[in-house]
């Protein structure tokens, strides 16, 4: 690992201050995707910023419709939060289906979907739940945040620091993980607002997205047949050692008429 | 940097590099071997130590992270003549070959057991993903977890 120049700020004033002064400065939320990259020497900050001391950006809120999650809430504690597997069970069982317990007790949300890693599950929530990311000085609706392979709609120096989810019906969260890593190498959350189906899917293209044919399909017919059989296009897909793209486009599929069955059967 | 953390019970201040790991203060600074550093890569837990109460891989945590924390490794669980129930369940299943992974092993498992006090076969299989073996196989291991979350509920 490089040497760099550690900061642990107590205000999101000070942070993004001191993101402006560094050359060039990183935010360590969890560190568990920064630090091993790090220590591969893939990256080398001259400057960590790290976001625990920021009291602002913590807790867990529940209410008119709404779960409201600060960006420093580590994966295991969405997992094991009461309020969340009362109000919105879908994301506390995908938070734990996350990389491993180890992982899980130090990742966190705002980590996860700032990096906007394709294979990361939290960003299949944000999409498929139809929250919205605030920031250090704005809002920003899930549609329109994740834009490519790591790449979100964050300004440098911009610090996710909340994030709003909305409380469908029901939902159901599916993925297919790699066995090694636990990453999905296709993952689907399916929602159902009022009869109105939004389908998150993270894992087969360089980014989340809406996979907009099988909502509209859905949205007419709420049945796992439906969504196995919906058109789900491999254009853009990943395509690795793991799956072909066309594969992956397979597994959205599959993984889309498990999370239906799973829904129907809430 | 500056930092001070207890370990085991006792406090240490100490000034590394920010690049330190939270493993090599471990070993490297306070000459607790116990805990051992397997993939280097955040896959195996061999490194698992307790961090504020809950399993970490101190191969992946900073200096600065650990700043002020409530670390215990595979030394601050037991002793040779009275070992932590989870040692012991290890112990009497025989649930290591070489011993390497084992430490991480432990770790995990005693934050499992407590978190998670009714558990399957199968969730501590899930439970311990994180932690890889590559002599024997989970078997034993499996058994000895479910023998120690016995222990502790009885």
């Amino acid at each position: 690992m490089y040497q760099f120049n550690y900061h642990r700020p107590a205000t999101l004033e000070e942070a993004t201050r001191l993101f402006s002064e560094a050359d060039d400065g990183f935010y360590l939320s969890g560190g568990q995707t920064l630090i091993p990259t790090l220590k591969q020497r893939l990256a080398s900050p001259s400057d960590l910023i790290d976001l625990s001391g920021i009291e602002g950006m913590k807790g867990i809120e529940a209410g008119n419709g709404v779960v409201s999650i600060g960006a420093f809430t580590r994966h295991a504690e969405v997992a094991a939060s009461g309020v969340i597997r009362e109000t919105l069970p879908v994301l506390s069982a995908l938070a734990g289906l996350i990389g491993d317990a180890q992982v899980r007790n130090m990742g966190t949300l705002g980590g996860s979907v700032a990096n906007s890693d394709p294979a990361a599950d939290y960003p299949a929530a944000v999409i498929g739940l139809g929250a919205t990311v605030h920031t250090s000085s704005r809002t920003i609706a899930a549609d329109d945040y994740f834009q490519d392979l790591f790449e979100t709609a964050l300004e440098p120096g911009e610090i996710l620091t909340r994030i709003d989810f909305p409380v469908p019906d029901r939902a159901a969260y599916r993925k297919f993980p790699n066995p090694a890593s636990r990453y999905a190498v296709a993952g689907v959350l399916v929602a159902d607002f009022g009869g109105s189906i939004r389908v998150g899917v993270t894992g087969a293209g360089p980014c989340a997205f809406r996979a907009t044919a099988m909502e509209e399909a859905l949205s007419a017919d709420l049945t796992p047949a439906v969504a196995r059989a919906a058109e789900v296009p491999a254009g853009n897909f990943n395509s690795d050692l793991h799956a072909s793209a066309e594969y992956r486009a397979n597994l959205v599929r599959v993984m889309a008429e498990r999370a239906v069955s799973d829904l129907l059967a809430e | 940097m500056q930092i001070s953390l207890t370990v085991n019970g006792a406090s240490h201040a100490l000034d590394v590099p920010a690049n330190t790991l939270l493993v090599d203060i471990i070993r490297e600074h306070l000459g607790l071997t116990g805990t051992h550093v397997g993939c280097d890569t955040s896959q195996c837990g061999a490194c698992t130590v307790h961090m504020n109460g809950s399993a970490v891989k101190s191969c992946s945590i900073l200096a600065g992270q650990a700043d002020g924390a409530e670390i215990t490794t595979i030394e601050g669980i037991g002793t040779p003549d009275d070992l932590h129930p989870m040692q012991a369940a290890f112990r009497e299943c025989h649930a290591l070959q070489c011993g390497f992974c084992t430490p991480g092993m432990i770790m995990r498992a005693i934050d499992l057991v407590e978190k998670s006090p009714d558990l399957s076969n199968q969730a501590v299989r899930e439970g311990l993903e994180g932690n890889l073996c590559r002599c024997t196989g989970y078997h034993n291991i499996v058994k000895a977890v479910l023998l120690a979350a016995d222990a502790t509920r009885a």
